[in-house]
């Protein structure tokens, strides 16, 4: 979509392409439409931090991958689905499938210090900001 | 944007807080299996602990309660968020052909299990038919 060269990514444009990613994920295999999950992030930041959540109930470490790369975070796994073999379904809501989400970090992180832990099924990353974008106290001098 | 909005955050349903819990509650999505012996009900519910689990069946109903704090402080700066945490709250009327004293829950990440046995008059009895 943006191809052309000159084109800054403001703020609004960096939305619209993060928008894409995730419909070019979702809508890809429309067949199987029912069987993607997309986990919900939410993403906060400290002075020093980018940091990210999200909730993936049922998901082991060995079922999550968590990548980053320049200014991006993709969040990618499999959850299972749950086996019954004797058993009649009378209510099926949990999703099951895989999902990848990538999202666009709003200032450079250093991706040799992710850290990423999973607990009672919430993955956080923590994702320390590189030291251009640490914010510098600058001192007001009175001439 | 809106669409967006929509996609994600039809994964987690929220109910108007009540006055009782003045704050944020969630539906959790559930499996119900049946099997032979009992029924096992999943719930997803990232974020709780078990000690913050209430699970009840009384007179024919069955209450999941989980009581979640919030993770981060009140004057968190979001970049973006897209759920919000509170607390978890289901209630189903299951009847009375369960046998309470055996029902067991497991919780293990962020999914809580309900195994509830059948009374031993639900199970499915074969009868048999007399010609006269």
């Amino acid at each position: 979509m943006f191809t052309r060269n000159g084109f800054s990514f403001t703020g609004l444009d960096r939305v619209q392409r993060e928008m894409g990613r995730v419909f070019t994920n979702v809508f890809d295999n429309l067949e199987r439409a029912p069987e993607r999950t997309l986990p919900a992030i939410n993403m906060w930041e400290t002075d020093d931090a980018l940091l990210a959540e999200a909730e993936v109930p049922g998901l082991t470490m060995e079922q999550i991958e968590v990548f980053v790369m320049n200014d991006e975070l993709t969040l990618k796994g499999r959850r299972s689905a749950p086996q019954t073999e004797n058993g009649t379904f009378h209510r099926r809501e949990r999703r099951a499938g895989e999902f990848t989400r990538v999202v666009t970090l709003p200032a450079p992180v250093n991706a040799d210090a992710v850290e990423a832990t999973l607990r009672d099924g919430v993955l956080t990353i923590k994702l320390p900001k590189a030291a251009e974008a640490r914010a510098r106290r600058i001192e007001v001098k009175g001439v | 944007m809106n669409t967006e909005t929509n996609a994600v955050s039809c994964m987690k349903q929220t109910a108007q807080p009540t006055a009782a819990l003045y704050a944020w509650t969630y539906r959790p999505d559930v499996d119900i299996v049946e099997m032979a012996d009992e029924w096992q009900l999943s719930a997803d519910v990232p974020g709780a602990s078990a000690g913050d689990l209430d699970v009840n069946y009384e007179r024919g109903v069955l209450t999941i309660h989980a009581r979640v704090s919030d993770r981060q402080a009140a004057d968190t700066r979001f970049v973006s968020r897209e759920y919000g945490v509170g607390d978890y709250f289901r209630r189903f009327e299951i009847g009375e052909g369960f046998d309470a004293a055996g029902v067991r829950a497991e919780l293990a990440t962020g999914v809580l299990t309900l195994h509830l046995p059948k009374a031993a008059r639900a199970k499915p009895r074969k009868i048999a038919v007399q010609a006269r």
